[in-house]
């Protein structure tokens, strides 16, 4: 195949305890670590072994965002990817704008032979945004990923299901979302970072392609979660038998 | 008035309890309608139990051999052809819903909601964002199909005892061919289920080893329990990933849930915080998991697992 597009989404670092304004807005991101969304750093990695296995010629990775996402997208293009593209917007966009995106810069690509995407990000938990490609590209999706197999015009995908591990046969082009367990994501070496900064990376303002976002899903408040107190401590086993039993639950 | 079709899950012979939870979320929809599709290929028995379910009005069935095994390509066309009599249609936000659902909405043009943790009025929900630390309060346009996933653990199961009107329901959607099932491994245990256990005895890093991990399921039998892992666990090859609780695992919500040897990242409470009682077992008395346990216990879990499992 010749392109893999790769999707990664700035967010909120993973360690990072998130807190609601309180005005109730938003949450407050102001000076705290951003990463790239740690679904999409495995997403990435698997491109980077595909075509290092010789499946593919070209790693692309694409995001979606304010100016400020250049600095996954170096990240990215440290890893190993060719070159970068960022779809700039200050506004947030949902995931079947994000999808439509996608699919406008597939069509603007052409010969994109796999989509390989977050199954989530970890800021939204929406876990949206590959099945919405896949439907509207007409093409086949093969979610929460932990093992893809290419086999000329076809993947063998095995995904993480609540029941175990089931594994599909989809006709490339294709869109894959990843989850934790199909690889671990390499560290970006110095002398990656230095040469990284002379990859390609292409800005695309939105407006550019005339995506329609469709209905819009308004978030209207933000609340804090109630919180679990602390309860008590027992010393030992018979403390935690009785602690049970008064609790009705031995 | 609000008129909703639900998306039964199933493995092909039974209902799966999150279709119940999914009723129960849209019963709370003042005066809606609720109807649910069971997309099978032998569809009698699904939809048999699912008519049981209390608060649904009508099930249509839709019986294909291609709906064998749950693709979200196959299914979607199906569900959209339905889709002009509703004015919700949601799914559990389990795997099977997770799969689907963006997928019948994108095709529909809609933006979905994920995770619908508790309903508002017919077009406002709550969710959770950033792995449960923030809860967010959502609105949907009214000109729209709304698609959702309903977050199981925040309902309990619609009860038994109804009686509602099965129909075929006709699709001749056209389906694709580019995707198809290959096969399933599945670790059928007799243990209860994770996700509907009242029970869950979780073990985490701790444990140490797939050898080890005999403790845990020791107790838990003990306990009549399912057994739950952290990632770390999972990660480690000492479970399978249908064990992994979590922000990327299961959200579950047993009355009693026993952490041992796991630290409590944020991540991993996300998963059991709603539970009834969360008891910790740790040897650090730092660890994170005793600032949400119920009952903590500071210790060795080699020596207090076999002890409580004896005593009990
Ligand atoms: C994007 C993302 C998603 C994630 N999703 C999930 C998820 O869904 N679920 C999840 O669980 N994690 C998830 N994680 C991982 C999470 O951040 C933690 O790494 C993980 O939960 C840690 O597992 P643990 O508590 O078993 O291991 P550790 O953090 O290593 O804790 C092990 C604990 O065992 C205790 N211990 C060790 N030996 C003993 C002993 N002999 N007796 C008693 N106690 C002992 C230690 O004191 C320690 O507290 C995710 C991470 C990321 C980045």
């Amino acid at each position: 195949m010749d392109k893999i597009l790769v999707g990664l989404k700035r967010v909120v670092d993973y360690n990072v305890r998130v807190r609601v304004k309180s005005d109730g807005s938003g949450v407050d991101t102001d000076g705290v670590k951003m990463s790239i969304n740690p679904f999409d750093e495995i997403a990435l990695e698997e491109a980077l072994r595909i075509k290092e296995r010789g499946d593919a010629s070209e790693v692309i990775v694409m995001s979606i965002g304010s100016g400020e996402a250049q600095q996954q997208l170096r990240t990215g293009l440290a890893m190993g990817a060719d070159r970068a593209i960022l779809v700039q917007t200050d506004a947030a966009i949902e995931p079947l704008g994000c999808a439509r995106i996608f699919k406008a810069m597939i069509d603007k690509e052409g010969d994109v032979g796999l989509v390989l995407l977050g199954k989530q990000a970890i800021d939204d938990d929406n876990s949206q945004t590959g099945q919405m490609l896949a439907a509207i590209w007409g093409r086949p999706q093969a979610t929460f990923a932990s093992e893809v197999v290419l086999d000329g015009d076809k993947a063998r995908v095995t995904r993480e299901v609540d029941i175990g591990l089931e594994t599909i046969e989809v006709d490339l082009p294709a869109v894959v979302t990843t989850d934790l367990r199909l690889n671990e994501p390499r560290y970006v070496k110095l002398p990656d970072i230095m040469k990284a900064k002379k990859k390609p990376l292409d800005e695309v303002p939105v407006a550019e392609l005339g995506i329609d976002a469709g209905p819009a899903i308004e978030a209207t408040a933000y609340e804090p979660p109630t919180e679990r107190g602390r309860g008590v401590m027992v010393d030992d086993v018979a403390g935690l038998i009785t602690a049970l039993q008064d609790k009705g639950l031995v | 008035m609000s008129k909703i079709l639900i998306i039964a899950e199933h493995n092909g012979s039974e209902l799966n309890p999150s279709t119940a939870k999914t009723v129960a979320c849209a019963a709370e929809i003042d005066g809606a309608e609720v109807h649910v599709a069971v997309l099978a290929a032998n569809a009698a028995a699904i939809a048999s139990a699912a008519a049981e379910v209390d608060g649904v009005n009508k099930v249509l069935t839709i019986e294909r051999s291609e709906n064998e095994h749950p693709l979200a390509a196959v299914l979607a066309p199906q569900i959209v052809a339905m889709a002009d009599a509703y004015s919700h249609i949601f799914g559990p936000s389990t795997t099977f819903g997770k799969d689907l659902m963006p997928h019948v909405a994108a095709l529909l043009g809609v933006n979905q909601i994920s995770d619908i943790m508790s309903v508002t009025g017919s077009h406002t929900f709550k969710r959770p964002v950033y792995a449960g630390n923030a809860i967010v309060t959502v609105s949907a346009a009214t000109d729209a199909t709304v698609v959702a996933t309903v977050r199981t653990a925040s309902f309990s199961a619609a009860g038994g005892g109804n009686s509602a009107p099965i129909e075929a329901a006709d699709s001749n959607a056209d389906i694709p061919s580019h995707t198809r099932f290959v096969s399933l491994q599945s670790g059928k245990t007799d243990r209860p289920d994770l996700q509907t256990a009242a029970k869950v005895v979780s073990g985490g890093r701790g444990v140490g080893s797939s050898e080890n991990f005999g403790i845990i399921y020791a107790l838990a039998d003990k306990l009549g329990a399912g057994v739950g892992a952290s990632r770390a666990a999972v990660d480690a090859g000492y479970v399978p990933n249908e064990m992994q609780v979590g922000q990327t695992g299961k959200i579950i919500a047993p009355d009693l849930y026993i952490a041992i040897g796991i630290s409590g990242a944020i991540q991993h409470l996300t998963g059991i915080k709603d539970a009834g009682t969360i008891v910790a077992i740790n040897k650090d008395e730092e660890a994170p998991i005793f600032e949400v346990a119920d009952i903590g216990l500071v210790g060795d879990l080699f020596q207090i697992i076999p002890e409580l499992t004896d005593a009990l």
